[in-house]
């Protein structure tokens, strides 16, 4: 008997967290990734005539974007060795929970980086993101979803190309765009004690994004599955 | 130089070459020329802004193109998923090389105009950030085309991204619009009637019409390009 779309999903999920769980190696490339540009942008700014409170919602967002693009291209990547992409879709899975179960292995791997990374640029940068931690986390959220709806689909198309990693990024950067923009300007507002209001408008542009891309590319996925 | 046949050799007659003048791109350069002609001989110059002005005749009709280009390789994109035609692929493919091409001529007769009117060779601007991640885009939707073999597979996942990218056009709009914007607004097509002076209107217009013959012409050549390029592959193939 078939697995629901759910279940499913949720046991690739497991599967691919599991490898890796146990090797670490895209977990801890992706988080010391992302740890030396958030030191590495700190000096790429004049101090005395930019303040760090100026620069730490971009920098924590413009890394967010690159260190994402790491564990993406593991997510097709894995299923390369052995073929192991043959098994999976000869098993009774629809294509469906196929993408959903690696989006949410990539959410996980996303969410995980952020969680330090966050605190990360807080001490780095002395400015007070855990104060304002729930809105953060709305943020961090919506635009992890959306980052990983595209760059799921994106990875499963890259492996099957000759540039294989090297064509993720140029793929994926443009649709970052309107993630990036929105996370940078409501974190920036939070910063600086602005009003609720002026963050409503970038929440909305996000759940825009999240529900637009969630569904296109899980009706894509299907296409990009090399029978 | 080596005739079809020869480098084909054995493998049958080459298939047969359609000669002659391509009577389309010939109307369009006429028109193009025509239009050039009239912008900078028979044109008034702008008050303000003087011949600089003048750039807009080709910058915006290359826009509209631009954007016309892309519709298609959405729709041709959405219709290739649908009815695995390998036309659409095609049509899909040749309509994208052109809007980058024009895309191009945008991003460069923009900043020329901008220098001497804004003081700037290029601003932050929404409507400026939206073309330059259009020609991203689009750049990307070529790279991935020259990145896989297959054509049945270079086919549904250039479709894909086609479909996509014309998605996230409105999500880039919308994110960069929020920038206060310095782009002239628009003068021809708003909900008054146009303030643009009626001799400078017709000169658009004809520069317009000039662009969209151009732009035909020019997939029309890079489709039949494809199509002896598949053709020649299945040739190869046999």
């Amino acid at each position: 008997m078939a697995p629901s779309t759910l279940s499913a999903a949720l046991l690739i999920a497991r599967k691919d967290l599991a490898i890796e769980f146990r090797t670490r190696t895209a977990f801890f490339s992706a988080l010391v990734f992302a740890l030396l540009g958030i030191v590495i942008f700190y000096f790429a700014w004049d101090p005395t005539a930019v303040a760090p409170i100026d620069l730490a919602p971009g920098v924590l967002w413009g890394i967010f974007t690159f260190s994402g693009l790491l564990g993406l291209q593991r997510s097709f990547g894995i299923e390369q060795a052995d073929r192991a992409i043959d098994a999976l879709l000869g098993s009774p899975i629809s294509r469906e929970s196929i993408y959903l179960g690696k989006a949410i292995a990539n959410l996980v791997f996303v969410a995980a980086v952020q969680v330090i990374a966050i605190p990360a640029v807080q001490l780095f940068y002395g400015v007070p993101l855990l104060e304002h931690a729930a809105p953060l986390a709305l943020i961090a959220l919506l635009s992890a979803i959306g980052l990983v709806a595209v760059g799921t689909l994106f990875s499963a198309m890259a492996v099957n190309t000759k540039l294989a990693e090297m064509l993720l990024p140029v793929l994926s950067l443009p649709f970052f765009v309107p993630i990036v923009i929105p996370a940078a300007q409501a974190t920036a507002r939070l910063l600086s004690g602005r009003p609720g209001s002026e963050i409503v408008g970038w929440l909305k542009l996000l759940i825009a994004f999240d529900i637009v891309f969630v569904a296109a590319c899980m009706l894509a996925f299907p296409f990009t599955i090399e029978e | 130089m080596t005739t079809p046949s020869a480098t084909v050799g054995d493998r049958g007659p080459a298939p047969a070459v359609k000669g002659g003048m391509d009577w389309l791109f010939a109307i369009a350069v006429v028109a193009i020329a025509y239009a050039l002609a009239r912008v900078i001989y028979f044109t008034p110059d702008e008050a303000i802004q003087g011949p600089a002005q003048k750039i807009f005749y080709l910058h915006l009709p290359a826009a509209l193109a631009a954007f016309f280009a892309f519709g298609i390789v959405a729709l041709a994109s959405i219709g290739y998923l649908w009815l695995g035609d390998p036309r659409l692929d095609r049509a899909a493919e040749s309509s994208a090389e052109v809007g980058v091409i024009f895309t191009t001529v945008v991003l460069v007769t923009g900043p020329l105009w901008a220098r001497p009117v804004w003081g700037t060779w290029w601003t932050w601007d929404a409507r400026l950030t939206l073309t330059l991640f259009l020609w991203f885009i689009y750049v990307g939707y070529l790279v991935l085309r020259g990145a896989i073999d297959e054509p049945p597979l270079r086919a549904r996942y250039s479709a894909v991204l086609g479909i996509l990218g014309s998605l996230l056009i409105p999500f880039i709009h919308l994110s960069v619009y929020l920038f206060r914007t310095l782009h002239p607004r628009p003068i021809v097509i708003k909900p008054s009637a146009p303030s643009l002076p009626p001799e400078m209107l017709t000169t658009l217009l004809i520069s317009f019409a000039a662009f969209m013959l151009f732009y035909l012409a020019l997939v029309r050549q890079r489709y039949r390009l494809a199509t002896e390029r598949d053709e020649l592959a299945l040739e190869e193939a046999r």
